[in-house]
């Protein structure tokens, strides 16, 4: 690196752009994370919209996946990882020591990276969350819901007639949206997606992509992704990290066409990561 | 005797012939500068002339051990006068050869010592002496041809690293047998004991018969001597204790796995892991005499203060302590196959809500459930062969009961009766043991091969 982009690179932390939205489904302000004594996140501020899909992109090592991991209390369950700051769901501090964390996690569901079907049925692993919170009253209720969440993931037709077969026999691209179908079935309001595609095959991710754009209209989506094409392609704004800081956030348009921080213009334009 | 010094000879030829096998390579590939001719380095070279020098000779040298006494004795034997061996029976002449063997040696003798026995002892030491000569000229002579066919063969293009690995995996095959024709052996001979005993006694009533008394009569008249052999309550003796002792061991075993595979902090891990380890190292005698001495009599006065009849040697007790003996064995499988399950299916379950016991329950347990059955499955078969603690805390009467309160008896135990103390090895009785350690193996056999199965199966599933 020459010296004058050394110093313009670090010359501000600060977010650039504008990281809140009116009337946010999710509002974090200053969070910051710890493992041990290692600090993961250093004072992140942003907000998900209402039936918006929010992009996450940086390069490996950022953060991403944690700060994500925080919006669902994912990281009580790492030993060590400790959470500052200020996270709201709907006006609601989700890291209040009075707020369960159980229930929180239904509200705000999470699909991983690695599709991780339950070695149960298909049936059984759409009913497994709508089970354990009794949100249906009987066996054709059940049904109802499990057919549902299937044809909201796009999954019904494929599975409709071996919904007693092993789910965890079904390929890579079916699997993820298993896991989506599953998440669905118990009506989060926010998505959490950990670069879902990132196991599957262009087709599958193909898939995938156009259902993310369908549920917009019901759900708020948070996903972290490694391509910048996906993130174009699915969000209407994208967060860039950088070493545990939040660069830059903004329109994806205007992200990816005219970044206004250094990093980002570095990490979009592939000259670094 | 000198056997050792033949060792040591055979060892020095060995060394010698490596390094001439070695040398002749190097000096055939034209100079140490030139060794890169060679097929192999140029250790290969010496090693193949060492072990052409060494293997047949040392197995010579095995074999000749092994037989030399033998062929001894008998050319002894056949060169004893006739007025010393006419009208001795078997037995005696043993005796008259053991004599002669311990007058050569210089040891103490059960008669006094006659000129003929004299006589007789020094052709002993003469056959004996002879033995000893030709055995070192026949190593040594082989030991030598063998060098020298090694010697022969060598030259630069000779694969000697081939003909070294060859022999090495022939050697490793040859031990790795011994090993299997051991197992082969014992398992075939006691088919042919059991069989000698099911053409005694009909399988049949072997099988299905409830009454078991093995004391066959030595004499005709002999009282308590029925001979019976039925032996079912041998097998609901076994299965009781093994049932008691599973009913201890698998919800014990099964929840301190979980509750130390998931809920415990590290640091409480770190403790009670090695001390459960523990537990599986105390051995089963003290186990044994721990259930005979200290629980059985505590179960016998807990029984009789709320009115109950208990045998002194129950089978509750006996089951209650090889179960705590099994916790081990069915905790540490059951958590290894509860840690093998990813986590990233625990991961997917709280994602969606569900509390750690509700993971645990629904995800965890239904996914390691196949390999905690293999790991109960092995415990079972481990309580159907365990011997010391039956042996001391069971009773010894052939009880057909149901009641855990009644003194049973094992297939183990009756086997360890069987054979204690003096047997004629051909009477039905000792032969019954075969019987029941058949039973008993072809049994712990089939639970081994269907878990060990079930386990394998498992783990496919995640890799
Ligand atoms: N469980 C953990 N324990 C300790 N450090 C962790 C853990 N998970 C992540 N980290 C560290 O936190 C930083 C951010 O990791 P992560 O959020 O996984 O990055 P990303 O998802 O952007 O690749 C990395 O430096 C990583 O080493
Ligand atoms: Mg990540």
């Amino acid at each position: 690196m020459r010296s004058g982009e050394l110093a313009r690179s670090q010359e501000s932390r600060e977010t650039v752009g504008d990281y809140s939205v009116p009337d946010a489904r999710m509002r974090c302000r200053d969070v910051e994370v710890w493992y041990g004594d290692k600090r993961a996140i250093h004072g992140v501020s942003l907000d998900l919209g209402r039936n918006e899909v929010l992009s996450m992109i940086g390069p490996s090592g950022c953060g991403k996946s944690t700060f994500l991991r925080c919006l669902n209390r994912m990281n009580d369950t790492i030993d060590g990882c400790r959470v500052s700051g200020s996270i709201q769901l709907d006006g609601e501090e989700i890291y209040d020591r009075a707020l369960d964390p159980v229930p929180l996690r239904a509200r705000v569901g999470m699909v991983f990276q690695k599709p991780n079907p339950f070695p149960k049925s298909i049936y059984e692993n759409v009913a497994y969350g709508p089970r354990i919170h009794g949100l249906t009253n009987n066996k054709t209720e059940l049904d109802a819901l499990v057919e549902t969440s299937l044809r909201k993931a796009g999954l019904w037709d494929e599975v409709k007639d071996r919904l007693d077969a092993p789910g965890t026999g079904l390929s890579g691209g079916q699997q993820q949206r298993l896991c989506i179908a599953r998440t669905i079935a118990v009506s989060p309001e926010v998505i959490l997606m950990d670069e879902p595609c990132s196991a599957l095959d262009p087709i599958a991710t193909a898939i995938i992509e156009e259902l993310i754009d369908e549920l917009r209209a019901n759900y708020s989506i948070a996903i972290v992704t490694h391509s910048m094409q996906q993130a174009a392609r699915v969000s209407q704004r994208t967060a860039y990290f950088h070493l545990g800081d939040l660069i830059e956030v903004g329109e994806t348009n205007q992200i990816f066409t005219n970044p206004q921080h250094r990093l980002t213009e570095d990490y979009i334009t592939g000259r670094f990561g | 005797m000198q056997d050792w010094i033949l060792l040591l000879v055979l060892l020095a030829v060995m060394t010698a012939a490596y390094h001439l096998g070695r040398r002749r390579a190097v000096i055939g590939a034209g100079g140490p500068s030139q060794v890169h001719r060679l097929h192999s380095l140029p250790a290969y070279y010496g090693l193949y002339a060492a072990l052409w020098a060494g293997l047949p000779a040392l197995l010579l040298l095995a074999l000749w051990v092994g037989l030399q006494d033998q062929l001894v004795l008998m050319l002894l034997q056949a060169q004893l006068p006739e007025e010393m061996t006419a009208g001795l029976s078997e037995g005696r002449l043993g005796l008259l050869v053991n004599d002669i063997r311990n007058l050569a040696s210089g040891a103490m003798l059960s008669t006094e010592i006659t000129p003929e026995l004299q006589a007789a002892a020094d052709q002993y030491a003469r056959l004996d002496q002879l033995g000893q000569w030709s055995m070192w000229t026949a190593v040594l002579a082989l030991a030598l041809t063998g060098g020298w066919v090694a010697w022969g063969r060598t030259h630069p293009g000779f694969k000697a690293r081939n003909q070294v690995e060859t022999m090495v995996m022939a050697i490793m095959v040859l031990f790795s047998s011994i090993a299997i024709l051991t197992t082969l052996g014992i398992v075939l001979s006691v088919l042919f004991e059991s069989l000698r005993f099911f053409s005694m006694v009909s399988p049949l009533e072997f099988f299905l018969g409830t009454l078991w008394s093995p004391q066959t009569a030595l004499r005709a008249d002999q009282v308590g001597a029925s001979g019976a052999f039925g032996a079912v309550p041998l097998f609901t003796g076994t299965l009781m204790v093994s049932a008691i002792a599973m009913l201890v061991a698998v919800p014990i075993g099964l929840l301190s796995a979980i509750y130390l595979s998931e809920y415990a902090p590290r640091r409480l891990r770190a403790v009670a892991k090695p001390v459960l380890e523990v537990l599986a190292g105390i051995p089963t005698v003290v186990y044994g005499f721990f259930a005979a001495l200290t629980v059985a009599p505590f179960i016998r006065e807990l029984g009789q203060s709320v009115g109950l009849d208990v045998a002194s040697e129950s089978a509750l007790a006996a089951g209650l302590v090889m179960g705590v003996m099994i916790i081990p064995f069915v905790s540490s499988l059951s958590e290894d196959v509860i840690n093998a399950v990813p986590q990233s299916l625990r991961d997917g379950s709280y994602a969606l809500g569900a509390t750690e016991s509700e993971t645990i329950k629904r995800v965890i347990i239904p996914a390691a459930l196949p390999g905690i059955v293999g790991g109960v499955l092995l415990a079972v078969s481990r309580a159907i062969g365990e011997t010391m603690i039956v042996v001391m805390a069971a009773g010894l009467a052939a009880n057909l009961t149901a009641n855990p309160l009644d003194s049973v008896t094992t297939v183990t135990v009756q086997i360890v009766t069987l054979l204690t103390g003096d047997q004629e090895f051909d009477s039905a009785k000792t032969l019954a043991a075969f019987a029941l350690g058949l039973t008993l193996f072809a049994v712990t056999l089939v639970l081994n091969v269907v878990a060990l199965h079930i386990v394998r199966k498992y783990r496919e599933q995640y890799d």
